[in-house]
Parts: structure tokens; sequence; C-alpha cells
């Protein structure tokens, strides 16, 4: 199921988006990499969002001030991955596989046991901001699935009664 | 040529085209979304496939994108083979799987390529039974409308605003099955070319706002083929009307000239012609009563006010037709005719035309402007002043990329190859201008100063590149290496391409650019280009009709003449109120005739109503002399039956008449026309310009509305149920009427909207052309007077340097593309894109004065004070002050001028 992306975003705090000196200069640093600023893109925005957890409007502005390119090239690339965030997400961030393998092993139940315990649908975060729930496409474990990551660590071999186990870890 | 079999017969087709331009070409029909002549071919879309055999004894085949397979010699392909229908059939089911229901309340319907196109296709049930997904929308500023929820995801759009037009502030969003088309938040298009979206986007996404508010069908209008009104460049448009007003402006195809793109003046601009102030009678006045009188009493009034005058002058206009300026003429007299602009525009466009046609230099059409490798605009930003010239500027600048592409064999469709290959590469573009320029964004090297260095600039680039021409003397050295590296750039390309215009106000600037052109000339580079920008739609006609300037009108009246004509001209646009005044009040009796009610038509007598271009026929002269001839759309009296409006020339006719006490025979177009050609051989050539009334189809008129206009019976049922006769028209072979032939296939180039059998949105021109996106298959139409021979020596006139006075400010001219133009500023969707305008000044001039940007500022000039907010530039000189002439009532005359009472607040 396709998440909607959120073009036209609420008013947020996102007008005051400053960027640190230190993304800046990372920015500027990776912008040298390539004869094309616009290739620096993705990694601009991979930066901010280390940092700012995600990126506001503000930042594409920011983003493509620094690169010399117009806002709606910097939006294009952002809303093209879906793992650059473009709405606030949570402290952890649980992307589960629903590709073909995992389907054929059971990624139904696992879904179905996190959104039971986290009380939020796929693409929903819940309400204390401890965990964002998100389908990716294939983890590359086709071998141990179900699978999912939590932030940076994979998870293999999942069963619904473990999940509560796993979900601890991450406060 | 190569030779290709569709469905086993053998046809001749270019071999640089794709197989579905030869198709489309040879007048079959595929379907189609992601294509656009204009924009190339990308293959994303999937609805032109075909199936290609190997050789005639293939059976089996393969399906192919018919876009992206060339149509080399020998090609054997299907269109109507079985597995290629229902892959297109299913294709159109895809892209509909998330379109709306919605073609009773889209504004696209009845002009949309996709609903053409799933009609063509045979797709007519929908099977798709989910959740569609929905987009919220954007607010896009006054002229275009957003409804994203229709979008079919071709491209088309972005591919024409961002890499066509070169607009940054418009792009792609999302992935898969969810992508969005807009801005990166809501806002007004920045694009002087966005509403060309209108026509390019298959299907409702993005809609003519401007229609929104008095909407109807494409079908339920009237139209005829005409020409934009809006600048020097005549491009051709079709106007729609409906109850009696105009309701939308849509391109109407010139392979010569604007061929698919206006710009958005023309396109939104047309709000003047449905004025409620406009003079729908004429009218005098009885003590300061204002009376209306019928078209006798008008005609004999006028009559009346000739006769009993000692002298009577006529003051003609650049914004009228050359039918109407001559009328006027034949009425007071050659001696007694003047042409109603200033002295200094008259003097530069005398001189711009002597360029043309002397020069030996070649003045290419619009589209060939797009072929030039090396570009030079001295002293106008085009993109204000003849915006579709910049449109086009933009895409020779883009034929580098085409050029790199060729040497690897890439053929001139691969566009995304060609993008691929270029990357930013870019022939060169110079520009100067009194500050910056719209084309800054592409310019290689960009020189802002006054109006005379840029002179000195183009003199020593003429010098560089032939020593014989005249050398500029104290340039300093900085430039002189400038002038230096741009004659070798210029020198080094093949097709050279030289712009001025009469604009900046500095008639030395047209002798530059003239000169340079004749330099490369001398030197051996053959194909060099010269255009000449000119003030208005008419310019270069009037220039070529002749006549004094309006300067000697005005003293004409102080000499003694009594009585002025003035027509479709509002003098206050043209020099300072002090001195029109002055002139107006000396005479015993003004007559205006015009289609608005101007500031002097607040000073007349007696106010003869005339049509605008919606409501007349006449021919102008566009910046390349060509002369086009406009239809009139509508008979505004069918619907209001009180109104008298008429050409203009025709009411001058029938004054002559009247004065000369002949019959009260109106005349005729062509009667007139015949007149002017033969009084005017100058001028000959109107005649070929558009067929005359006698021209016939089989017989038949042509229709001005399809054949399926609907409600005629009961439109005006609110006057009478009878529903009277349809006007006749004697003027043009156009009946108004939806009777009448209208064949696309027909041996005629003016179309008065393009519709043929399964076409009915624009995409409807590939029926009408030779090939798809070159000419109309009968010739463009239209006709180009001047041809140009080398007579002339180089111009030696050299302006000194310019030097700022402290407490003085010379008036750089900086006209506004929404704003300027005399009649668009009346339209209430220019005036809310243009915003506020401002006065701008170096930064430095405004430390002297003790004042911050934004703070409003105050001047005076002949007799009139102004107030306009600040606005600061780095480019502009010191000691210049750059005005948004055209707007807030700033005269045109001012450009040049000094002005040397400058102060922060209210006067």
């Amino acid at each position: 199921m396709n998440q909607p992306i959120k073009i036209v975003t609420v008013s947020d705090d996102s007008d005051d988006f400053v960027l640190s000196d230190a993304d800046a200069q990372a920015i500027e640093h990776e912008k040298h990499h390539y004869e094309d600023p616009r290739a620096a893109s993705i990694e601009a925005l991979k930066i901010v969002q280390k940092r700012h957890g995600w990126v506001p409007d503000g930042a594409i502005k920011a983003i493509s001030d620094l690169l010399g390119i117009p806002a709606s090239d910097v939006e294009g690339v952002a809303t093209f991955y879906s793992q650059i965030y473009r709405q606030p997400v949570g402290k952890h961030i649980i992307r589960y596989c629903d590709s073909v393998v995992c389907h054929i092993t059971g990624f139904e139940e696992i879904v179905t046991e996190l959104e039971k315990q986290l009380k939020i649908k796929p693409g929903q975060t819940t309400p204390d901001g401890r965990f964002t729930l998100l389908p990716t496409c294939c983890l590359g474990n086709c071998d141990k699935g179900p699978t999912m990551m939590v932030n940076d660590d994979t998870h293999v071999r999942l069963v619904p009664s473990n999940l509560a186990n796993i979900l601890e870890q991450y406060q | 040529m190569a030779t290709i079999h569709v469905d086993g017969k053998e046809y001749e087709v270019d071999g640089a085209d794709n197989l579905l331009q030869a198709c489309l070409s040879l007048g079959l029909d595929v379907p189609y979304f992601c294509w656009h002549p204009a924009l190339g071919s990308v293959g994303a879309c999937r609805q032109c496939a075909v199936k290609q055999y190997k050789d005639a004894d293939d059976t089996r085949g393969r399906l192919v994108m018919s876009c992206m397979a060339p149509a080399s010699d020998g090609a054997y392909i299907s269109i109507e083979d079985e597995e290629a229908k229902a892959f297109r059939e299913n294709v159109v089911e895809w892209l509909m799987s998330n379109h709306p229901h919605d073609c009773p309340v889209c504004e696209e319907g009845g002009n949309c390529h996709l609903q053409d196109m799933t009609v063509m296709t045979g797709h007519n049930s929908r099977r798709y039974r989910f959740a569609k997904r929905t987009h919220e929308n954007q607010e896009l500023g006054p002229f275009v409308s957003h409804e994203m929820n229709r979008c079919i995801a071709c491209y088309r759009c972005t591919r024409y605003y961002k890499d066509y037009a070169d607009g940054t502030d418009f792009g792609v969003y999302g992935a898969n099955n969810n992508v969005y088309f807009g801005r990166p938040e809501s806002g007004t298009l920045e694009s002087e070319f966005a509403g060309n979206l209108v026509e390019v986007c298959p299907t409702g996404v993005f809609t003519d706002k401007t229609h929104t508010e008095r909407y109807n069908r494409k079908w339920d209008m009237q139209f005829a083929p005409s020409i934009c009104q809006q600048c020097s460049v005549g491009c051709n448009i079709s106007p729609g009307e409906r109850y009696g007003e105009v309701r939308r402006i849509e391109n109407r195809y010139n392979g010569d000239v604007n061929h698919y793109f206006l710009c958005d003046r023309g396109r939104f601009g047309y709000g003047y012609t449905n004025l409620e102030t406009r003079p729908k009678q004429p009218f005098t006045y009885q003590g300061e009563e204002q009376v209306t009188l019928n078209t006798e009493q008008a005609v004999q009034s006028a009559s009346d006010i000739i006769k009993g005058s000692t002298r009577v002058i006529g003051i003609g206009s650049p914004r009228a037709s050359l039918e109407s300026n001559f009328a006027l003429r034949k009425l007071v007299g050659a001696d007694n005719f003047f042409t109603g602009i200033e002295a200094g525009e008259q003097q530069r466009l005398e001189r711009m035309l002597q360029v043309l046609k002397t020069s030996g230099v070649y003045t290419p059409t619009l589209r060939e402007i797009e072929k030039y490798d090396a570009v030079i605009i001295l002293g106008e930003d085009i993109t204000q002043t003849a915006a579709r010239v910049a449109l086009s500027v933009r895409q020779a600048v883009k034929g580098k990329a085409r050029e790199m592409a060729a040497v690897q064999s890439v053929a001139e469709w691969q566009i995304a190859a060609i993008q691929n290959i270029g990357q930013h590469a870019k022939y060169p573009i110079f520009t100067t201008h009194t500050d910056r320029t719209r084309l800054d964004d592409v310019t290689a090297w960009h020189y802002s100063a006054p109006a005379a260095d840029q002179a000195r600039l183009g003199f020593a680039i003429a010098h560089a590149i032939d020593s014989s021409a005249p050398a500029v003397a104290d340039l300093n050295d900085e430039l002189q290496k400038k002038a230096d590296f741009i004659a070798s750039a210029l020198k080094q390309s093949r097709k050279p391409l030289i712009i001025s215009g009469s604009q900046a106000g500095e008639i030395t600037l047209i002798d530059a650019a003239a000169n340079i052109a004749k330099a490369l000339k001398s030197q051996g580079v053959d194909e060099v280009g010269l255009t000449l920008v000119a003030r208005e739609v008419n310019s270069m006609g009037l220039a070529m009709l002749g006549g004094k300037s309006l300067d000697e009108a005005l003293s004409a009246i102080s000499d003694g003449a009594d009585t002025a004509i003035v027509l479709e001209n509002d003098l206050y646009q043209r020099m300072s109120a002090q001195r029109v005044d002055q002139a107006l009040d000396q005479l015993k009796h003004l007559i205006v005739v015009d289609h608005q009610y101007s500031a002097t038509s607040k000073k007349a007598e007696l106010v003869l109503s005339a049509g605008s271009f919606a409501e007349a026929d006449g021919t102008v002269v566009n910046l390349e002399g060509r002369a086009q001839r406009f239809f009139q759309v509508y008979d505004p009296s069918y619907y209001k039956p009180g109104t008298l409006v008429f050409a203009a020339w025709r009411w001058l006719y029938l004054v002559n008449s009247a004065k000369n006490a002949h019959s009260s025979d109106a005349g005729t177009l062509d009667q007139l026309i015949a007149a002017l050609a033969s009084e005017m051989p100058q001028l000959a050539g109107i005649v070929g310009a558009a067929p005359n009334a006698d021209f016939r189809i089989h017989g038949q008129k042509m229709a001005r509305s399809p054949h399926r206009y609907s409600g005629r019976t009961a439109m005006r049922a609110n006057i009478s149920v009878h529903e009277p006769r349809q006007p006749q028209d004697q003027d043009s072979p156009f009946a108004f009427s939806m009777e009448g032939n209208n064949n696309p296939k027909a041996d005629r180039n003016e179309v008065a909207f393009a519709w043929a059998p399964g076409w009915n949105s624009p995409q409807a021109w590939n029926k009408f052309q030779d090939e798809v996106g070159g000419h109309l298959r009968n010739g463009d139409p239209g006709v180009r007077l001047i041809e140009t021979s080398n007579q002339g020596e180089y111009f030696a006139e050299i302006p000194a340097s310019f030097v700022a006075t402290e407490g003085q400010w010379q008036v750089a001219a900086n006209y506004r593309l929404f704003g300027s133009d005399e009649l668009s500023q009346r339209s209430a969707v220019i005036q809310e894109r243009a915003g506020q305008q401002t006065v701008t000044i170096h930064p430095a001039d405004a430390k002297t004065l003790g004042v911050n940007e934004h703070a409003m500022v105050s001047f005076a000039w002949g007799g009139q004070q102004w107030q306009l907010p600040l606005s600061f530039s780095d480019h502009i000189s010191v000691g210049t002050i750059g005005l948004p002439l055209g707007t807030n009532g700033l005269p045109a005359s001012l450009a040049g001028q000094m002005i040397d009472n400058l102060q922060e607040g209210h006067a």
C-alpha cells in the first residue's frame, strides 16, 4: 500500500529552519565531489536528516540556496526517496519488509502484531513519538524472513511473540 | 527520405523522424501523450505502441514505442495489429485508473487530448474498482488553475516548464504511482510562459483560470484567426467568444512565428476587450451631459465638425491596424496625418526600418531564431518587451546540446539523450541592459550600463570584427577586452544573431546592432541575423505607412490646427500630461475613435466607439516586417442590440463619405485594402496577407464556430424569442456561424480554431500541418513585406560615455511584460500578476539621498508627480534611475530624460 506523500505541508516551524554551520560545511564538502551541484542533493538531504531527524520545508530552501539549484529540484529528490522524511518521525524507525519473500514467510502476522503493540498503522508515529512504523521493500535478507530494521539494526526470522522483546530494546 | 510500410501500404517519409512523427505527418492516427512536437520523445507513457516487423516476411513482429523508433528506410510496422491495439487500449486504462470521472465539470472537456486518445484507443469501460489517489491542489496565481487529481503523469508539463521554458519554480515530486506536478509550494508561477501549460497538459490539470469565471465549452465558442495585439512580435492567436465577450485566447499555430507557444501577456491580457467602461455607442456632450448618438448622428456630427474647421489633423496609432491608420490619413490628407508616436520613438522606428531595408542582413522569423548559435542582445530586456522572442532565444541557446548530440548521431527528437549529452552546455549569449535582465540565467556575459555606454560597447564589437567599422575612442581596457572576446565568439559562430530595439530610448543602440551585423557579414559570416524589437503591434506598419511624429502633431495644433481626430491612442501614455494638455486645450474640436475610454477620450467632444481586435478586421505588421491579418471574432450588436461598435476604419470611412457627400456606403475591408495597396506601393503586399472576402471552399464561407455549437436559438431569448438572421460578414471569408466549411484538409491557411475529426484538443494542429510541428499545409499565414538589400554604410555617430551628475538621474527604461502595455494593463488579471511596480536606483545613490529600500520616493516630470516604492539594484549605474515605463502612467518619452527632484516620501 502506498503511503500518501504530503506535498502541501501544514505550517510548522520549517520557516525558522536554520542550517547548522557544521551541516552547511558538510554539504559544501559534498558539493565539491561533483561536477554538477545537483548530484549533491541526496547527500545534503541525508546530512540534514541525520541531525534533524527529518527534512522540514525550510531545509529544502536552505539546501537549494547552498547548492545554487532550484528548490523544485531539491524537493523532487526529497520526495522521490521514501527514506527521506518530509514530516516528523519518531525517535525509532521500524522498517518491516513487505516484499515477495517476506510475504511468503508471513510478514502480515508481524505487521498485525506491530500494529497491535504500537497502536498505530503503517505510516504513523506513536503519540509519545517513540516509534514510526514504515513498510520497506526488500532488506536483502530473503533467506531469513520475515525481517525488519529498527533504526540501523536488522532483525531476522521474526515471530510475533518475540516482537515485544525487540521493541523493549528501543526506549 | 525513407520508405516505410504501414499496414501493408508503402509511404515516403522523412527518415530523420521517428515513426510516430512519420505516421502523424502521413495523417495516420496513432495515440500519444508524452510526445509533443516541440518537446521531443521520451517514451514514458507507452501509448504510441505499434508493431514492428523485421521485414516483409516477419509475421510475428514486436511491440515498439513509435515515438522512440526511427522511421528508418524499409521499416515495416502495423498500427492496426490486434496486439498493438489491445496494448494501447490497456495503456489508456492504466493511465485512467486514477483519473476522475469528472469530465462534465472539467474545463478541459471537449478540448481534451486525454478524451480524444481514450476514444481513439477504444477504451470505454472502467474495471479499476479501488480508491483513487488524490492530491491537494496549489494556488498558482491569477492565470492557471491546478487540479492534480486529473494527472496521468505524462511529464509533459515539467518537460515544457523546466526543460523548454527554463522555469525553476516547478517540478515533479514523489515517486511511483504517486507523483505530483507543481511548485515547491503554492504561489504564482514565475515563468512568463506559464500559460502554455494549459495547452501542453493533455488533460485538465492546468486550465485557463481567466476562463473559469465565465466558462463554456470550446465547441460553444465563436473563433476567428487573430493576431496578438500586445507587442510587436505578432503571435497568431484564436480568441474564443461567447455571449459577446472574449472568454479565452488559444494559441494559433503558425510554423513561422509562434508555433505552439504564447507568452502570458498575450494569452491572458485580453480582459480590456470586455471592460464595462468601454464606449459601446458614439457619444458627445451637451454641456456636461453625455449624449449617446446613433450611427448617422455620429457620422454627421463628425463630418460637420470637419467641414467647419480650418485645419483638421489626424493622429494615428501604432496599436491600430494599417487600414484604420490609412482611413484616417485619407480623411485628413497625407499632410495632416501624424503617426501618434512621440518623436524619439518615431526616429528610432524609422532607423529600424532603414536598417531592415538596407543593411543587407536577414531578419529571421521567430521560429528561425531558435536555430542561431550565438546571440547578442543590445539594450533590450526582451522577456519584458517581446517575450516570445526570449523563449525562442532560449531554444537557440540549447542548440549547443543538439549539436553535441548530432555529432554522436543522436536524432533530434531524442530529447532525453540530447539533454544528457549536453548537460549545461550552451551556445553563447551576450546581453546589455541598464540593469539585469530575465535572460541572466542563460547569459554568458551581461553588461549593465547606461544606454549610451551599451551602444559604445556595440560599436567596439563591430570594430573588433571589422576594423573598417568606426572605432570607439577612449574605451577602457577591460571593456575593450570584452568587446574583443564577444567579437571573436560571434565571428567563430556559424549563425550569429544580433537583437536590439527601440525601447532603451537610444537610437545609437540600433546603429551599433546594425554595425555588428554588417561587420560580421563583411567578414564572410553569411548567415547573420538581425532582429529589431519595436514597441507595439503595428509600430513597424506605421513606420512603413509613414507620417510625422506626435510632437509635430502637437506643434501643428499650436500653429493653428483647430480640430484633431485621435485614433486608438492615449496620448498621455506617450508624453507628459503638461504637453498633451496644453495642445488639446488649444483645440476647438477633439474627436477620438477608440475602443477604450482613455485619458485622451475624456478630453474629446465626440467619441466614436471602435471595435477591439475581437470586433474588427485589420492588418498589422510585426517586427520582422510580416503583415498579418486579424479577423473579427464576433458582432457585439447581435447580443446587445443597442451596441454601435465598428472597426475604426469603418467609422473613418463613413465620416469621409459623409464629408464628401458620397453615398453612405460603408465600404468593405477589401476595398480599403485595395486603395491602400494602390496608394502605398511599399504596403501593396498586404493584399496577400490573407484571403479576401470572396474566398470560398466548395462555395462555402469558413465557419467561425465548431459544428457542435449549441444554444443559438436560446441565447437571445431574453431579448426576443425570434431568432434573428446571423450577422453577415461582408469583410472576410468567415461566417458568424457554425455553418460553413471547417475541413482541416481544405486548401486554406486561415484557421479559426483547431479541430479535426477525433481531435478536439490543440493537438488537432497535426492535421493542418505539412509535417507535424512543421508549417501549415497551405503555407503559414502572413506575408513578409521587406526584402533587404545591402546599401547602407556603417553608422558612425558614436555617443559619448554617460557621466553621472550629482542630484540628477537619467531615466533607464524598465519596461514590464505585465503592466507596461497600454491595453493589457487594463485587464484585472494582468494588474494582479504585475503587482506593485518600483523605481530602481543604485544603493550608493540611495545612501547619498539618505533613503532606505522599500521607502516611498517621489519625483516630478513634465508637470506630473509620481510616488513609488524604491528598490535597489547593484547593476544599475550610479546617476541613473530605472522606471517601469508604461505603468503608473509613466509615459514612454521619459526614457533617457533627466530627473532632478527625486526625494523620499510624498511630493
